[in-house]
């Protein structure tokens, strides 16, 4: 036991931080999220191809760095701190354990390489429209068809859907439940069948669309493992995602806390410093007490993902849940803090404010965590499914 | 970055648990399960002497006083297995966990030599003299004062004035108290602090009824109190440091023990919930799974702050842990309210004495008042830790 970074890890650390702070400045952040793809593409080809970041949880065989999910958090949580704009979630923590856990050997050696190189941009299409959470939330539906399968139906909140080069689509048999029945399916953006409409979302610095799939035949190699068996390993890919996610919320955090602190250290009024008067600093303490626990939680979750499979999924609906509420919690401190301007355009806050509530739904809510976490611990007491 | 134990560290448990077992079996099988600072001291003090005596009193201490310089991971790993085994809460918690540690970091060799066996051997308990009735939040506004009086052969410490808020003194034989040395001082100059026997003439006490009932803490009274002129730990006028660096020990492994009766409360409260039928509300539901994932928290961050304490300064974790537990705690006696329900008001007997989950509601209310306040905390996190500019003082 040794909750602490190693030497190695404090070094990822802080080249992470180095290469966000450079990369994450302010005007670089505003010209991206403006721009049609909403991502800095010399970002991503420095994250990818410099810095060698997209393989850091793949295994050496694909080309990965053989690093663990400590690691990826370690990254996630300084591109949080910044907001930086690029498909590393959706390729990294969300398609890549997808297709590492559900995938045959020859689908990994074919779709893995390129992602750990950083030439792939993948995303994973998991919600139905409205963005419902879990197995459950998997709207489109897979059947068999003359020419193998085919995929009808709609997913919401697919992160860069109009700009990666490769989706994967969590698909559910009809009438199948929970995590019986579901696939997941590789598919090409000039699928026949394949609509992908962009939307504008709530959440400027993470570009989000809906997919539409109308009788889009999928050949059965594209299929990730054996059809209707994909659930399990669907389960724990988003649970390693949840703990990446949970890790870039907690350097949301911990941004919105700095921010607001740094404001009231230097703004003067009633000719004092505002944060010299109580009622700003007992927020600000509150702020970072609900900050260095999401730490614990994040990095609890990414410790399991890695050693303790037992404990994994608790773990990260752990992490989804207070990360999510800390994240939400300190961008709207930091908005009262900082009064007016706080509200204003121009500045950052609205994005970190922004992000944390569009984060707090993407991977489920507070309230659908610890309802998943209620049904563990008040055994058949007739809650709602997980 | 790791948080499973080593095999090692594995062999280190099973050896614990064995010996905590086989003693909780036997001898003191009574003490299963007993929670509460006060009940059933005598068989206390026995088995804090097993304890001793098998050196599991001080784990981490080093052998010559008494421990078997354990390290962290194993500490850490005697505090879960110790409270697993529903070993009662220790009657010696302040020699043990707070002035122990600060005699090892403060003390000449002749103090070490002379207090910490007896303490590792469950044979001498303390209580702590540091708040008074001006002097909570404020504490640097200690009145009690100390002379040195010249003696023949020896010097003497005189103490006159009041502490409150003494838990233990009932059982204690010692005191380490805060007092004014130099005369006219004011604040955190002129303060020492000094090693007092209980058991005399010059100290006397007076329980103090809490809301519970119970009464588990006392005012104690010094009115020429003496002591030897060596039994003051650090120089004179050097007590206040002395004073916070043994709060610092506050954040010790024992806060993974006590997590674990947070687990037991926790653990009956969902039982309930279950029996009742308050599980099948949403909102109940809610918080309960809010509680565990709190508390799965907590373990993580003691964990990080053990880990960092190494480093000589207090961690970001180390200065949110206590408002972050108390606040947690707290919150778990109004939900133990809300699953009770209105019956959770009613005694079980004609006596003024509730059931463990309405206690838990009431004795919660000091947790976020003791050991420093909800407020104080938020002041300690932001001047110290995210470095905000003092509150003016005084007019």
């Amino acid at each position: 036991m040794h909750f602490a970074f190693t030497e190695e890890q404090a070094l990822i650390h802080d080249t992470a931080r180095a290469f966000c702070a450079e990369h994450g400045a302010a005007s670089r952040l505003r010209k991206a999220i403006e721009s049609p793809l909403g991502y800095d593409e010399a970002t991503w080809r420095a994250i990818g191809e410099e810095m060698g970041w997209c393989g850091i949880a793949l295994p050496a065989e694909v080309g990965g760095s053989a690093l663990g999910s400590v690691e990826l958090a370690i990254l996630c949580e300084q591109m949080g701190r910044v907001l930086l704009p690029s498909p590393f979630l959706a390729t990294v923590a969300l398609a890549a354990p997808a297709i590492a856990l559900a995938g045959t050997a020859a689908q990994r050696e074919a779709l893995l390489p390129g992602i750990a190189a950083g030439r792939t941009r993948a995303t994973l299409a998991i919600a139905n429209a409205d963005g419902a959470p879990g197995l459950e939330g998997i709207g489109p539906r897979l059947a068999r068809s003359k020419r193998g399968w085919r995929l009808d139906g709609a997913a919401g909140f697919v992160i860069h859907a109009d700009a990666v080069d490769l989706l994967v689509v969590a698909a559910r048999a009809t009438g199948s439940q929970g995590a019986d029945g579901v696939s997941l399916a590789v598919v090409d953006l000039d699928h026949a069948g394949v609509s992908i409409e962009r939307l504008t979302m709530l959440d400027q610095t993470r570009p989000m669309s809906r997919v539409l799939f109308e009788s889009a035949v999928v050949a059965p190699e594209s299929i990730l493992g054996d059809p209707g068996e994909a659930g399990p390993a669907l389960g724990t890919a988003l649970a390693r995602a949840q703990a990446a996610l949970a890790a870039e919320q907690l350097g949301g955090a911990e941004a919105a806390l700095e921010i607001a602190t740094e404001h009231a250290k230097t703004r003067i009024q009633f000719d004092r410093p505002i944060g010299s008067f109580q009622a700003v600093k007992h927020r600000l303490a509150d702020m970072m007490v609900a900050t260095e626990a999401a730490r614990s939680a994040a990095y609890y979750a990414a410790c399991a993902a890695d050693e303790l499979p037992e404990e994994f999924d608790e773990a990260a609906a752990i992490a989804g849940c207070w990360c999510s509420e800390t994240f939400t919690g300190c961008t709207a401190g930091m908005i009262q803090l900082l009064g007016g301007v706080g509200f204003t355009w121009e500045h950052v806050a609205h994005l970190y404010f922004k992000r944390a509530r569009a984060a707090s739904t993407l991977l489920g809510s507070p309230a659908w965590h610890r309802e998943r976490i209620a049904v563990r611990l008040l055994p058949a007491t007739g809650g709602q499914p997980a | 970055m790791r948080l499973r134990f080593t095999r090692e560290e594995e062999s280190f448990r099973t050896e614990a648990a064995e010996w905590l077992t086989v003693t909780l079996a036997g001898p003191f099988a009574s003490l299963r399960g007993v929670t509460g600072l006060t009940a059933r001291p005598e068989e206390r003090r026995a088995w804090e002497q097993a304890l001793g005596h098998a050196r599991w009193s001080v784990p981490g201490w080093p052998r010559e006083y008494g421990g078997r310089a354990a390290a962290l991971a194993e500490q850490v790993i005697f505090a879960e297995e110790y409270a697993r085994a529903g070993a009662p809460a220790r009657l010696g918690h302040l020699g043990v966990e707070l002035i122990g540690p600060t005699i090892l970091a403060f003390g000449t060799e002749a103090q070490k030599a002379r207090f910490l066996p007896p303490i590792a051997a469950g044979e001498e308990y303390w209580c702590q003299g540091y708040s008074e009735p001006n002097a909570g939040s404020d504490l640097s506004n200690v009145r009690t004062r100390a002379r040195l009086e010249r003696g023949a052969s020896d010097d003497t410490w005189v103490i006159d004035g009041q502490k409150t808020w003494t838990s233990l003194a009932q059982f204690a034989d010692w005191a380490f108290v805060l007092c004014r040395t130099t005369e006219g001082s004011r604040g955190r100059d002129g303060l020492s602090f000094l090693l007092v026997p209980v058991r005399q003439p010059g100290v006397s006490m007076r329980p103090i009824r809490q809301m519970t009932g119970d009464t588990e803490f006392n005012e104690l009274f010094f009115d020429g109190a003496r002591t030897g002129a060596d039994c003051i730990l650090g120089a004179p006028g050097e007590g206040w440091k002395v004073a916070m660096a043994l709060l610092n020990f506050e954040r010790g492994v024992s806060t993974l023990a006590q997590q674990m009766a947070f687990r037991g409360e926790l653990d009956r409260m969902c039982a309930l919930a279950v029996k009742n039928g308050a599980a099948r509300d949403p909102l109940i539901r809610q918080r309960l799974a809010g509680a565990h994932i709190g508390l799965r928290i907590m373990r993580v961050s003691a964990l990080r702050m053990l880990t960092d304490a190494g480093s000589g300064r207090l961690s970001r974790a180390a200065y949110t842990y206590k408002i972050f537990w108390a606040t947690w705690h707290r919150a778990l006696g109004e939900l133990a309210m809300d699953i009770q329900g209105p019956p959770g008001e009613i005694a079980p007997t004609a006596e003024y004495r509730f059931s463990e989950l309405t206690n838990l509601y009431l004795y919660t209310r000091a947790d976020t008042i003791y050991g420093g306040t909800n407020q104080i905390q938020r002041n300690l996190i932001a001047e110290r830790a995210l470095g905000l500019p003092k509150e003016p003082r005084g007019c």
